[in-house]
């Protein structure tokens, strides 16, 4: 059995971190811990564990100049019930598409993210918000862009004593007109991971124009990816039905998929560009 | 590092000194024996231990205990208008129906449990959804009972209930079930005696189950256990040697002793078969798949959780190792075992008539290949169970569906007699032919033994899944033909069953699926051949159906492609060719009697023409608007011999008077969820001529019940239910004996006497505090009458070419589905079922109907999303079985063409139900795209694909 802190303030928390550093012990972050329990199944645990739930600050959704800020602990539940804006109702989509009911009660944005899988239900929607991940320890604080952050399959620039303390996401880029979607394919209804997702967004102007658009896929490489050639193409043009057929197979040559039980990689990258095809109609329709 | 806790369970305060990291699970159930909270895969996947934390609801096992500090849980003992605190769940739960919470109650009503294992999760997730939205919409209820899993009922009886009780908040109109007095098991209860058969009484079983005081086979308090953990092997033909475990015992000085197959008292092999007796509780210097034991941990449970497997020295040098059929048969495989000849453990054929002249002269003829993977009982209660030594005498309680065979195999593996064995079956949370194979029997009976110390295993949901038994993956090649009238002329059929590395019940596979393989059809020429072969997979074995689904989605294929190239609709067809009340199948066995498919069709019928023309309709529509979805309606149709192949199948029940005028029901035959237990007691009560609210039941125990046989191939009705009928017949005769009275006389029993009348005579009473106490199996009870009954149903043995009587009965039934399939995606959503089954007569609909629509969810599962992938698959969110979202409305029609030889004209209905399921979905996918699958799980790929050639 490790040692285990549930620290109430985070001085104490990123003390406790850098500590663990100093030892040789590197601390293991605790939140929902959604993610932490299935990757112990009949293992023998005897890390030591820092608990950051009892750090009240990193608590509660709230707009912040400029954007709005997604701290550590804000699980899905709090971005389902939280009353956002549409620039963030693909997240929202997302939140309800994570596990089920009680997932969603514990498991944290942030943590989907700082955990780092493939097939994380969150990642192409921070990734489409440009969201910034807030990263403390005590040597300081720094800011990192969602997309420098995740550097691939279960792996972050995080640095063993940082904690991640939340996500800005902007929202003077988009304005008040953008709107957000998101879109996940799977084998069944609840409780399942995705064989491919599509997060997308568009700003569009008041004659309808695309001013801007940003898209990612999910599932199909080790780190979601935004396909900036689409975003490109899509830029100034009519956002009306039909959109969609401005998608080519050629925007989705970044994505490097692979062959597992869900599905072929020939399948998701078929199934991709369905999804943000239609991602693309949902948002103009 | 260890610390207090305290936070407020069900209303009361407790202070725990504990792991703060421990699962919020295991300390409620182990520290506060709130057991009510089940583990069914400690991540989250299946939501068995879902409570309310502050409200909420969330998986207690993802819920590190210091978490909870200061918060109010709410567990299944706190539903009940009393609530409970902590005290072991048997002890504190409500006892009387009265004291049920609106959500227990309206389970119970609906038969929204049938296992119960996952009953308690499901509670706790509707508990939070009613108390967020009493008025929750559909897609509401689905949210929040998406969390859950559930294996056995198809999640339809729950929506019911759910929605039952989200209405009755709606408004005071509609308040039935409530007006039930307290104690009263609705109004069955009062029901008059000879009255119980047909009824929807609840389970005789199902208080414990609603809350969450049934006794799993994890459920008993862990402190006085040792605990016992296999060490399994990571490769899938290996072979190892064990090094000297001094140095583990002095690291761990809680290890009691690590146990080797040179520990095995007696014959270090088991498995059903006498002649196939090929598996080792511990391997000995082989393994033969991955999974397999090698060693076995036994000590205090925190030193066996501090072990890693790695800690215990094993030196392995892996085999090249055998991964499916085809390398079995390839000449330089290596042989799995010396008994099986190129790896082929059994082969199994039916002939009759000359097919291959028949195929000649049809007008039309069609083939089909299919090919099924293993699929995985996913059973939401792991294997478990305890042991002890008594004396000379060995006791499991253990998760069985078949005590006596367990019995005889641990004597075996213990090297002592049968009577030296005692298994009480704990609660069964799911079987599904499962927990017909030993599990962890062998080495907590060996532990127990030798230290003579209780001991107990729970195995852990990876731990479950790759050492259990599968369902058969199977290569089917079929085909068939019809002339021009539409009448099928000859069919031939071979199918190789991968039976993994032992041969649990791979020949029960290859000996069925021959007899069924051509489908519930007259056709006078079949050749069916199949064989059971080794590989270095894990022992597949039984599991509902026993291979016919797998044939049904052969001979289901070619009706449809026969039917479509005739030009005759697919119902019809099938109707034309159904067996019938005079047939003669195809092992040359007249059917005399209860022949019920071409009913379960014409029932079906109007459903069938009315959902094929709306598909063609929405098809239009959706054409037209460039939708990229089509629906198709897709039919399956079935048989199923009851009980086993060509095989004595006897079942023995007992049932006594006490002399207080009690009623027992001593039943050896298990009820896993299936319902075996109340539709007995139903018998026996009508057979007795007793309210069926008024019989006792003492069930499974081995040295309290007579061998009812095992709770497996769907024939605990039809050959428990006749034994039970006897019994309950035989009391009656005896009473009546007693009383000088005729067969009509009617009989009352309480206050120790019994009392029997005659219509217009005057009333007989007999004191039974006078009779003399009659011997019965049970050596606990003295009843001072005992009724027995035994039931062997008659069959013949299958001569070389397949020719006899395998079944003394069999069930009928069809299913039609539709789905919507998105055409770019490949997904699947199967939008409705219609279910026509023939089961003789339904004893009990509600638990009838829990059969099929549970029966259609793991058809709907075997037909689109599960896969188990040896090493890949360990997981319930790897390995996908149907959630609450993915179960359509399901219809129930219950055909009832009494069987002659049934207990009330019963048959049987567990397996039928799963049968036509996935030829229905595969159908319509076909309907729907013009694409046949036959390759299953129909995963969204593999049918975009199937799309995708047909367009190219």
């Amino acid at each position: 059995m490790g040692s285990y802190l549930r620290p109430t303030s985070l001085p104490e928390a990123l003390e406790a971190l850098g500590a663990g550093l100093d030892e040789g012990r590197p601390r293991v972050i605790v939140a929902g811990a959604t993610d932490h329990f299935p990757a112990r199944v009949g293992r023998v645990a005897d890390e030591d564990v820092l608990d950051v739930s009892a750090l009240a600050d990193l608590r509660g959704i709230r707009a912040i100049d400029g954007g709005w800020w997604i701290p550590a602990l804000a699980t899905w539940a709090d971005v389902i019930d939280g009353n956002l804006p549409p620039l963030l109702d693909g997240l929202r989509l997302a939140a309800g598409a994570v596990g089920g009911r009680q997932i969603q009660n514990r498991g944290t944005v942030v943590g989907n993210l700082v955990n780092a899988s493939p097939a994380a239900d969150g990642t192409p929607n921070l990734l489409v918000l440009d969201a910034v991940v807030t990263v403390a320890s005590r040597r300081g604080e720094r800011r990192i862009p969602v997309r420098r952050f995740v550097t691939g399959n279960r792996s972050t620039v995080r640095a063993a004593d940082e904690l991640v303390t939340g996500l800005f996401i902007p929202a003077a880029t988009g304005g008040p007109t953008a709107r957000s979607t998101f879109l996940k394919l799977g084998s069944r209804a609840y409780l399942v991971i995705s064989i491919a997702m599509v997060a997308a967004l568009l700003v569009v102007d008041d004659a309808r124009r695309i001013v801007e658009a940003r898209v990612a896929v999910g599932a199909c490489s080790p780190v979601a990816q935004r396909l900036a050639a689409l975003e490109g193409v899509l830029a100034g043009r009519a956002a009306e039905p039909g959109i969609g057929t401005a998608v080519l197979p050629d925007h989705l040559m970044g994505l490097t998929p692979i062959d597992d039980v869900r599905g072929s990689a020939a399948y998701r990258l078929d199934a991709a560009m369905t999804l943000v095809r239609r991602a693309l109609e949902g948002l103009v329709a | 590092m260890t610390a207090w806790v305290s936070f407020r369970v069900n209303g009361a305060q407790v202070d725990v000194e504990t792991d703060p990291m421990r699962r919020l699970a295991d300390v409620l159930r182990d520290d506060l024996g709130l057991t009510g909270t089940k583990i069914g895969c400690n991540a989250g996947d299946c939501g068995a231990c879902t409570v309310r934390l502050d409200g909420r609801q969330v998986c207690a096992c993802l819920v590190p205990v210091a978490q909870a500090a200061g918060t109010e849980v709410l567990t299944v003992e706190g539903l009940g208008s009393k609530g409970a605190g902590p005290g072991r769940a048997s002890e504190v739960a409500p006892r009387e129906f009265g004291d049920l919470g609106d959500l227990q109650r309206a389970f119970l009503d609906a038969g929204a449990a049938q296992c119960g294992i996952c009953t308690p999760g499901m509670l706790m997730a509707a508990d939070d959804l009613l108390s967020r939205s009493p008025n929750p919409s559909e897609p509401e209820i689905l949210d929040g009972l998406g969390g859950v899993l559930c294996r056995c009922t198809g999640y339809r009886k729950i929506l019911e209930a759910v929605s039952a009780v989200a209405s009755r908040a709606r408004g005071p109109e509609t308040r039935g079930p409530e007006t039930r007095g307290p104690g009263a098991r609705g109004p069955e209860a009062e029901a008059a005696p000879g009255s119980a058969v047909g009824t929807r009484m609840a389970k005789v079983d199902g208080l414990e189950r609603v809350t969450g005081s049934a006794i799993y086979g994890a459920d008993q308090a862990p402190e006085a256990f040792l605990v016992v953990r296999a060490v399994r092997s990571p490769h899938a033909r290996a072979r190892f040697t064990l090094g000297d475990m001094a140095p583990l015992h002095e690291r761990f000085p809680g290890l009691v002793r690590v146990l080797t197959a040179a520990d095995i008292p007696g014959q270090n092999r088991y498995g059903i078969y006498a002649t196939g007796k090929d598996q080792p509780a511990l391997a000995d210097r082989e393994v033969r798949h991955r999974g397999e034991a090698v060693a076995a941990l036994v000590g205090d449970a925190a030193t066996i959780d501090a072990i890693a497997d790695l800690d215990v020295p094993i030196a392995w040098e892996p085999l090249r190792a055998i991964p499916d059929m085809e390398a079995a048969a390839a000449s330089a495989a290596p042989l799995l075992h010396d008994h099986a000849l190129s790896n082929v453990l059994v082969s199994g054929r039916v002939v009759r008539g000359d097919v291959e002249a028949a195929l000649a002269r049809s007008a039309v003829t069609a083939e089909v290949t299919v090919e099924t993977t293993f699929v995985e009982h996913a059973y939401i209660e792991p294997e478990a169970g305890s042991a002890r030594r008594v004396g000379d005498r060995i006791e499991l309680f253990v998760s069985t569906q078949t005590p006596y065979m367990d019995r005889d195999e641990v004597a075996l593996i213990l090297g002592i007699r049968p009577d030296q064995v005692r298994i009480i079956p704990s609660a069964v949370g799911g079987g599904f032919g499962g927990k017909l194979d030993l599990s962890v029997h062998p080495l907590i009976a060996t532990a127990a033994w030798l230290l003579d110390r209780p001991v107990r295993a729970v195995w852990t949901r990876p731990e479950s899944m790759a050492a259990s038994s599968k369902r058969h993956p199977a290569r089917i090649r079929a085909a068939a033909g019809a002339d021009a009238d539409g009448r099928l002329s000859g069919l031939r059929f071979h199918g190789d069953f991968d039976t993994g590395a032992y041969a649990s019940w791979g020949p029960t596979v290859a000996n069925r699926v021959p007899v069924h393989a051509m489908g519930p059809y007259a056709i006078p020429a079949v050749l069916a051949t199949t064989r059971a072969i080794h590989t270095n997979n894990p022992p597949a074995g039984a599991f509902r159906g026993f291979g016919v689904p797998q044939a049904a989605i052969a001979h289901e294929a070619l009706m449809d492609d026969l039917a479509a190239q005739l030009g005759i609709d697919a119902l019809e067809f099938r109707h034309s060719n159904a067996l019938r009340s005079g047939s003669i199948t195809a092992t040359g066995q007249v059917l005399r009697a209860s022949v019920g498919l071409a009913a379960c069709l014409d029932a079906l019928r109007p459903h069938w023409a009315e959902m094929r023309a709306a598909a063609d309709v929405w098809n239009a529509e959706g054409a037209s608007a460039q939708r990229p979805t089509r629906r198709g309606v897709g039919i399956g149709a079935m048989w199923y011999g009851v009980g086993n192949t060509s095989l004595t199948n006897p079942s023995t029940m007992e049932i006594g008077i006490d002399h207080d005028g009690s009623v027992t029901l001593y039943s050896g035959a298990v009820d896993i969820g299936q319902g075996a237990s109340t539709v007995l007691v139903q018998i026996a009560a009508d057979a007795l001529g007793v309210p069926a609210a008024t019989i006792n039941l003492v069930s499974g125990d081995t040295d309290r019940t007579a061998d009812a046989g095992k709770s497996s191939a769907s024939r605990q009705t039809f050959v428990s239910g006749n034994a039970a009928r006897l019994a309950g017949a035989d009391l009656r005769a005896q009473l009546l004996r007693l009383a000088e009275a005729g067969d009509q006389a009617t009989i009352a029993l309480g206050n120790g006497r019994a009392t029997v009348t005659e219509a217009g005579g005057p009333a007989v009473t007999i004191d039974l505090a006078e009779l003399a106490a009659v011997p019965g199996t049970d050596l606990t009870a003295a009843p001072v009458l005992l009724g027995r009954g035994f039931f062997d149903p008659t069959t013949t043995p299958l001569d070389a070419d397949g020719q006899g009587d395998p079944y003394a009965t069999y069930a009928f039934g069809a299913q039609v589905a539709e789905v919507e399939v998105d055409l770019e995606l490949g997904t699947t959503r199967v939008l409705r079922v219609v279910a026509a089954h023939d089961l003789g007569r339904a004893i009990n609909p509600t638990q009838v109907e829990g059969q099929i629509q549970g029966g259609i969810a793991q058809g709907l599962g075997f037909a689109l999303m599960e896969a188990y992938l040896p090493g890949r698959t360990e997981n319930l969110h790897d390995y996908l079985v149907p959630t609450v979202g993915d179960i359509p409305p399901i219809e129930c029609l219950l055909i009832e063409d009494a069987e002659p030889a049934g207990p009330y004209g019963a048959k049987g209905v567990g397996e039928p139900a799963l049968v036509p399921t996935a030829p229905a979905i595969l159908g319509a996918i076909h309907h729907a795209t013009g694409a046949r699958i036959t390759t299953v799980p129909a995963t969204p790929d593999r049918v975009r694909s199937a799309i995708q050639a047909r367009n190219r």
